[in-house]
């Protein structure tokens, strides 16, 4: 691993530009107290172009001559923060909540804003374990980089070591050097495309969606549009599932909590069913 | 508070995961080698071990089979912590009885990932 050197702290002309770019391409909007982690992102992209600060950064953006630099800004800017099981209970409720939907035809599942792919793999994995029909699993993010590691399923020894307990990582995973990479039948299992929840329509109708700790980090205008693309892709008796801390209650008037499932969110004009009213 | 039998001949990499756990919240006892170990486990009833695969006198799988034969309230649970990384490694510790497998170098969210997926976390 090359130790970074230390850089001056971006100015706030700088950060100003960089947080506009983040917000213009994504709706992610850098706050005041998260101000610090633009410092920390870019280290990495500032050593590999061997640019000496942040405000160099920026002249080489609006230089306009580097067509890729405001994607790869963008990339170092998003948090890719995610891992195998996270919150492992949640996980398992949505499984189960999909099984218990009942439905005939295959499920269409989409995870939104899935990072590097662990969240749609964990899916998969408890979907082909119990044995059902398998459903379609869309995994989706607006980061290019993020979905081309998603895509080969390739995890450090780090990342595979996060949330995924060793018997699974000895029936769905390869030793590859020192990663470990999904094996063919659970990649196979995840269609990956690149998405943009702040402005792209939703890719289809799905019986779940997964958007978990993505929605804090946008505007509120970003946030509210978000969700009501979330709930035009849910089929009519869908689910939705949010990150701890996140809750569409006084953010959307077409979703709500769920009569059926605690924790998960509904279309409001979902039928009620006779064992929800039963309650 | 659970209590955490870390195994491993090396003094750094006890006090290494010493100071993970205590941020744990884990009591820690120390053992360099298998025999010492079973020891512990007798002395301390730990909750979970985290063993070294290579150690003198009794190696890890010594240690995890002699275990099998121990008369203790309670089995801990066993999770290697170890620097054979290989699948055949790993593969041949859970046949043997493990109940996880930590691949060092490890860091703290690691360890606590694993001690929570075998319930003392």
């Amino acid at each position: 691993m090359t130790a970074l050197a230390r850089v001056q702290p971006p100015s706030a002309g700088a950060t100003m530009v960089l947080s506009a770019l983040l917000e213009a391409r994504t709706g992610q909007q850098l706050a005041a107290s998260r101000s610090w982690r633009l410092e920390t992102a870019i280290a990495p992209l500032l050593s590999e172009l061997a640019l000496p600060h942040a405000d160099a950064l920026v002249a080489r953006l609006l230089d306009g001559h580097d067509h890729r630099i405001g994607d790869r800004i963008v990339d170092a800017l998003l948090n890719h923060e995610t891992s195998f099981f996270r919150d492992a209970g949640v996980i398992e409720s949505a499984v189960e909540a999909v099984r218990a939907q009942g439905a005939t035809a295959r499920p269409r599942v989409w995870c939104a804003a899935c990072a590097t792919g662990q969240e749609p793999l964990s899916l998969a994995m408890l979907f082909a374990e119990d044995g059902g029909v398998m459903p379609d699993i869309l995994a989706t993010d607006v980061s290019a980089s993020a979905m081309a590691r998603a895509r080969a399923g390739s995890y450090s020894q780090f990342e595979i070591q996060r949330g995924l307990p060793i018997r699974r990582m000895m029936r769905w995973f390869e030793a590859d050097g020192s990663n470990w990479v999904a094996n063919k039948t659970l990649l196979a299992s995840v269609t990956y495309r690149r998405h943009n929840l702040a402005v792209d329509a939703g890719p289809g109708r799905f019986d779940l969606i997964l958007c978990r700790n993505v929605l804090f980090y946008l505007t509120p205008p970003v946030r509210q549009a978000v969700l009501e693309r979330l709930a035009q892709a849910l089929k009519p008796a869908g689910l939705l599932l949010l990150g701890a801390g996140e809750t569409v209650i006084g953010q959307s008037e077409q979703l709500r909590p769920s009569t059926t499932h605690r924790g998960f969110y509904e279309r409001v004009d979902t039928e009620v069913t006779p064992h929800a009213q039963r309650g | 508070m659970k209590t955490c039998l870390i195994v491993d001949d090396s003094k750094v990499i006890r006090k290494v995961a010493r100071h993970i756990l205590e941020t744990l919240n884990f009591a820690v006892v120390e053992a360099a080698d298998g025999r010492e170990a079973l020891t512990q486990c007798h002395a301390h009833h730990p909750d979970v071990v985290l063993l070294d695969w290579n150690m003198p006198v009794m190696s890890g799988m010594e240690f995890l089979r002699a275990l099998g034969d121990e008369t203790l309230p309670k089995r801990p649970k066993v999770v290697f912590c170890t620097t054979e990384n290989g699948m055949a490694h790993i593969r041949a510790a859970i046949e043997a009885g493990a109940d996880e497998y930590v691949m060092k170098p490890f860091d703290r969210e690691t360890l606590e990932s694993k001690l929570q997926i075998v319930g003392v976390a």
